[in-house]
């Protein structure tokens, strides 16, 4: 008992918890409480019914009523907990309930009907996470066309602006050419000028070349990102030019420089990059909403935001689908997390 | 050294190739797709592209149509079937149900429409805001007899005869009559004033415990009826909107005092959802009346189940009378459309008594076809609350005066639904006195409409 | 056993991806290498910098450029062509006040409302964020078990969209949501964290430094670590108690990363759009109303289409945004 206390409490270095070791892992504790709670809130509420996700107050735990066969009935019928003035309480199945009296049989002598007053039934739940929303919701839309051209425009999108933004970050940041800087502050000045604003423009854009309804129209124009190439750029000015200069005596052609000398030196400013347009592409909805109207080319945001209506809004199938985009991030992020982190910690205070 | 990178190169330019596009034979892709460049992955040949149905033999020369659809509840679940059956009728038309967020009908169909990039046809709801842009359906139909026999003038003509509505909705209020039962309290029936209904709503939440007694949907289109039940007049004979009127006053102030007592979910009103209704906290029985629409009653069967009972009850009466607002929404064609024969063809099929009674009868709203609603719809439910509630509807029908009917085919209607659910929220939150709510409500009304004819 | 299996799968995975590259590579040599002979070495930074500004000229810059003629036209025509010709009217009407800080004085009240939302909100997001990233920064530069795992745990809301982020804590805060749950299993009231003006501007803040402050806790740590350890010691040495080393050592060489971070989440602030508009839609009345919103609202949204006094709205907020970025530029310089 004693060895494994000491194991616990055991810190690098020193020998005991300081009062201070305490707090630094209670407010971690509390972080990992405040930054994965809310999501698994969602990831239970997303398995409960659309009664039990209007029931206040909540419960943390999907709950189903349970349902009997009872001879006589062709439909399962939901039990309950009757609770007889007497004190006494049994378990029985409804029939049907009518304003306020509710007409109940035993299942062990479905003949007999009992009528009470519903104030004194209380349903028999159990935990239950059934798939009820995700089949629902995965089949009242083309989920699997839906996710296919997700993960198409991510991973193209991905690999063109790894490759374009590289290729300019290359060009700004290891040679001295007319109007560099120019092209550098133009880029640089609308770095910060978010899409929701020139929306209507961009379309407009889109409409004359010809991409509207066209994943092309959702791939290439945010490839050219100026983040990313802010990004590559400041950390290819660490590189030093000598190797450049290096590989040019040897004779190398400038793409080679660029593909042998550059890129695998800058893999850590490029997994970031992968990773923020990873995660653009895979939750981008704004864009996608504007550009693509028809369902063979809509994304999974877009297919998502369909379950809401002008009227009505479907919680428990925007819940469930909701969870299911969540995953592959998740997934994803789960197995990179370390190249990730340690990724843009170095990168970004370039 | 050469020769191993040539393969490899080769090797990988064929991987990239085999992994992108599908081979030609599996899938036939339809012919008149919009083709994407060839560097583009085919999107419909994964196994969910069934759902399109791909041209066969006996399309000699396959027209496609897209047709743009929004749903509230299960109303794309019910045409689906209406469509295949005409595309089984029509083998040379294909039709393209594309099911989109409301949101995109909202905001984005109208620039499409204007760029030339929309579709075929479209479930719509705001009547006016395609004027020009519709397709005049007549001389393309084999009985334009039927089609303007069938459906009310004031509408077709909003609809520049370019469409038909596909469902009427109104608006009127739900009361939870269970609350009322076990509180001992009489439902008070037609003729009763909204201040009765705000007293007998609160004395029935205090009896029984439930958190809130009575709450309308945050949009000005429901706002309205009330509003001039109570006696607004909100447009004048030019069609010119005036907000400041007493009746209007009357139902903001009475309305504002369920937000003071904390008579009402506030979070209707106050809170951001993609659609805030009243409809929720009514689902979930924790508030005795809500004012919303006929096209609640499917939500309402399948969420609240035996869970209470639940009735319409009468609009409430005052000095205007006791209305509700007429509503819906329409199906229409689009005057771009490369095939008018087509669309209008579909058009027409859907407005057969037939079908459009199936279509009514399998999403439980009101037909605003006059030999279906004249036939009588046999909607698919045997829940009697439904049945009843759409009689009750039926009824209300009727009592709605004629600015009532005149508000949802006004051509600037959305002006005023949107900008005034904004404008009584910041009233109701306490941002803007009653006096500044209304000249602030009148001059986004003017500005929007002044923009729009500029 | 099993752990060198998988460095060998890992190892072939990566030689996978290797050869893919190499291909790639080689095959684009041929077309660069050519064009290389063509136009010499001198050329060549302009065919690299081409693809990327070729699609961003045409897609960003010209539509920005192009915000221009929208703001200085009026009507709901949606091609600039088709637009009446305006002049400064647009402006005229944002600008139009009789007290800015009264906004019901001005003809475009919400204008000036988001204006004034805006800046309440950078400046208590930011402000707050950033203590609570270095707090947190500084606790994952201790001594910690697991510091990866907790680093991942602060980061991963980074990765959320932020309708996702939005929705969550919709279902979290709303009047039947899990906190009031709570609060009446506990015996308290409701608290109304949505609908009341000041808990929906305190959650909007709160909730943007949870979906964003994992990224800059990466960054300051990053700052934290690249800080020498025997400057410590010899501060220790000398008796200076954490307090003291904090403020003589820690501060002045964060500084510059500091100064980083205050920009970079400075301008995304201003931005603000898609987490509130998600979130509170502007509301309650217009107490989380910010400016990017409110273009959205005149530019795409539909019964209000004035694409004008959208474009114009944007115009002056680019001018401010431009601003912050050289003020940006110009700390960076200074600190290099």
């Amino acid at each position: 008992m004693g060895k494994v206390t000491r194991f616990l409490t055991r810190t690098r270095g020193r020998k005991r918890l300081t009062w201070s070791d305490g707090i630094s892992y209670g407010y971690l504790i509390f972080g990992v409480i405040i930054m994965f709670g809310p999501v698994i809130w969602l990831v239970f509420s997303s398995f409960k019914t659309p009664g039990e996700i209007a029931k206040f107050p909540p419960r943390f735990l999907p709950y189903k009523q349970e349902t009997m066969m009872v001879s006589g009935y062709d439909e399962p019928l939901p039990l309950y907990k009757i609770n007889f003035e007497d004190g006494s309480s049994r378990t029985l199945a409804q029939v049907r309930r009518i304003g306020l009296e509710s007409q109940l049989v035993d299942p062990a002598n479905p003949e007999e009907i009992i009528k009470v007053n519903i104030k004194q039934r209380e349903p028999v739940e159990r935990v239950n996470f059934g798939l009820d929303n995700f089949k629902e919701g995965i089949e009242s839309f083309d989920f699997g066309l839906y996710l296919w051209n997700s993960v198409v425009v991510t991973l193209v999108a991905t690999i063109l602006t790894l490759l374009i933004n590289s290729m300019a970050a290359f060009a700004l940041s290891k040679y001295k050419f007319r109007g560099r800087q120019f092209i550098f502050i133009v880029m640089i000045s609308t770095l910060m000028v978010p899409l929701s604003v020139v929306l209507v423009p961009v379309f407009l854009v889109i409409t004359n070349v010809g991409w509207n309804n066209n994943l092309l129209g959702i791939i290439v124009p945010a490839a050219a990102t100026p983040t990313g190439v802010f990004l590559l750029r400041q950390y290819m000015l660490t590189i030093p030019d000598e190797l450049i200069d290096a590989a040019r005596i040897d004779g190398a052609s400038e793409w080679r420089i660029y593909s042998q000398v550059i890129i695998p030196l800058a893999k850590p400013a490029l997994a970031v990059l992968t990773i923020f347009s990873v995660m653009w592409r895979w939750n981008d909805f704004l864009w996608p909403l504007v550009v693509l109207s028809r369902s063979e080319y809509f994304t999974l945001q877009v297919g998502l935001a369909s379950f809401q209506g002008e009227l009505n809004v479907q919680w428990n199938l925007i819940l469930a689908m909701t969870v299911l985009t969540l995953l592959p991030i998740t997934v994803v992020f789960g197995f990179l997390q370390k190249y990730i982190t340690t990724g843009i910690a170095t990168t970004g205070m370039k | 050294m050469k020769v191993t990178k040539l393969i490899v190169l080769i090797v990988t330019i064929a991987l990239l190739f085999t992994a992108c596009t599908p081979a030609p034979t599996e899938v036939p892709a339809p012919t008149d797709m919009p083709a994407p460049t060839e560097a583009m992955p085919e999107p419909t040949a994964v196994p969910a592209a069934t759902e399109v149905p791909a041209p066969t033999e006996v399309a000699m020369e396959p027209v496609e149509i897209r047709f743009t659809y929004y749903a509230d509840g299960v109303e794309a679940d019910v045409m689906k079937p209406l469509i295949d059956k005409f595309m089984a009728e029509n083998p040379d038309i294909t039709v393209v149900l594309d099911v989109v967020p409301y949101k995109t009908i909202d905001e984005q169909l109208p620039v499409q429409v204007e760029t030339g990039e929309g579709p075929d046809l479209a479930r719509i709801t705001n009547f006016g805001a395609y004027k020009g842009k519709l397709l005049d359906l007549r001389p393309y139909m084999a009985d334009a007899a039927y089609y303007e026999a069938n459906f009310p003038k004031p509408i077709l003509e909003a609809l520049t005869y370019g469409g038909y509505p596909d469902a009427l909705t109104i608006t009127g209020p739900y009361v939870n009559k269970t609350l009322f039962d076990q509180a001992g309290i009489e439902i008070p029936g037609e003729g009763t004033t909204w201040q009765e209904w705000t007293d007998i709503t609160k004395q029935v939440a205090d009896a029984t415990g439930s958190q809130y007694a009575i709450s309308i949907d945050r949009t000005g289109h429901r706002f309205a009826g009330p509003a001039m039940s109570m006696g607004a007049t909100l447009t004048d004979a030019e069609g010119n909107f005036t907000v400041d009127t007493p009746g209007f006053r009357a139902f903001a102030e009475e309305v504002k005092g369920w937000h003071d007592n904390s008579l009402t979910p506030v979070e209707v009103w106050l809170s951001a959802e993609p659609v805030n209704s009243c409809i929720g906290p009514f689902k979930s029985g924790q508030l005795v009346m809500c004012m919303s629409g006929s096209w609640q009653i499917n939500g309402l069967v399948k969420d609240v189940g035996d869970a209470f009972d639940w009735i319409v009850v009468p609009n409430p009466t005052g000095d205007g009378g006791s209305t509700g607002i007429a509503g819906g929404s329409a199906v229409v064609v689009f005057a771009d459309t490369k095939y008018p024969e087509a669309a209008a063809r579909l058009v027409e099929f859907l407005i057969q008594a037939e079908n459009y009674s199936e279509f009514s009868a399998g999403t439980l709203s009101l037909p605003a076809q006059k030999t279906v609603a004249s036939e009588g719809v046999a909607f698919k439910s045997d829940n009697p609350f439904v049945l009843d509630a759409l009689k009750a509807y039926t009824a209300e029908v009727a009592k709605l005066t004629d600015q009532a009917t005149g508000l949802n085919v006004h051509p600037y209607a959305f002006a005023y639904y949107r900008n005034s659910a904004n404008r009584i929220a910041q009233y109701l939150s306490g941002e803007l006195t009653l006096d500044d709510m209304l000249v602030n409500l009148q001059k986004d009304i003017d500005a929007a409409i002044a923009e729009a004819k500029k | 056993m099993v752990n060198s299996e998988m460095v060998r799968v890992k190892k072939s995975i990566g030689q996978f991806f290797g050869t893919i590259y190499d291909g790639f590579v080689s095959l684009l040599d041929l077309i660069f290498g050519t064009i290389q002979k063509i136009i010499g070495v001198k050329g060549m930074p302009y065919i690299f910098v081409l693809p990327n500004l070729l699609i961003f000229g045409i897609f960003i810059l010209f539509p920005m450029l192009l915000n221009f003629v929208y703001a200085f036209t009026g009507g709901s025509a949606f091609f600039p062509g088709e637009r009446p010709w305006v002049g400064t009217d647009n402006f005229g009407r944002l600008l139009a006040c009789e007290n800015y800080l009264v906004p019901n004085s001005c003809t475009e009240d919400l204008f000036w409302r988001a204006v004034g939302n805006t800046f309440s909100y950078v400046f208590f997001q930011v402000g707050l964020m950033v203590i609570f990233s270095l707090i947190t920064a500084l606790i994952l530069n201790r001594k910690i078990k697991a510091r990866g795992f907790f680093r991942a745990v602060f980061f991963y809301p980074v990765l959320l969209s932020p309708i996702v982020v939005a929705l969550i804590w919709k279902w979290i805060l709303q009047e039947n949501g899990l906190f009031n749950g709570i609060l009446i299993s506990l015996g308290f009231d409701r608290i109304p964290f949505l609908v009341n003006a000041q808990w929906a501007q305190f959650w909007v803040v709160m909730i943007s430094i949870w979906a964003f402050m994992g990224f800059y806790t990466l960054i300051l740590l990053a700052g934290l670590q690249s800080i020498p350890a025997d400057l410590y010691e010899a501060a220790s040495i000398d008796g200076a108690n954490p307090w003291q080393s904090f403020v003589t050592i820690t501060m002045p060489l964060l500084t510059p990363v500091m100064a980083v971070v205050l920009v970079l989440s400075l301008i995304r602030a201003v931005q603000v759009f898609d987490i509130v508009f998600a979130f509170t839609g502007g509301g309650p009345g217009t107490a989380t109303l910010y400016l990017v919103q409110y273009i959205y609202n005149y530019g795409f949204s539909s019964p209000n289409k004035q694409f004008g006094l959208a474009a114009a709205a944007s115009l002056l907020m680019a001018a401010v945004l431009v601003v912050l970025t050289i003020i940006q530029l110009v700390v960076r310089k200074e600190e290099n």
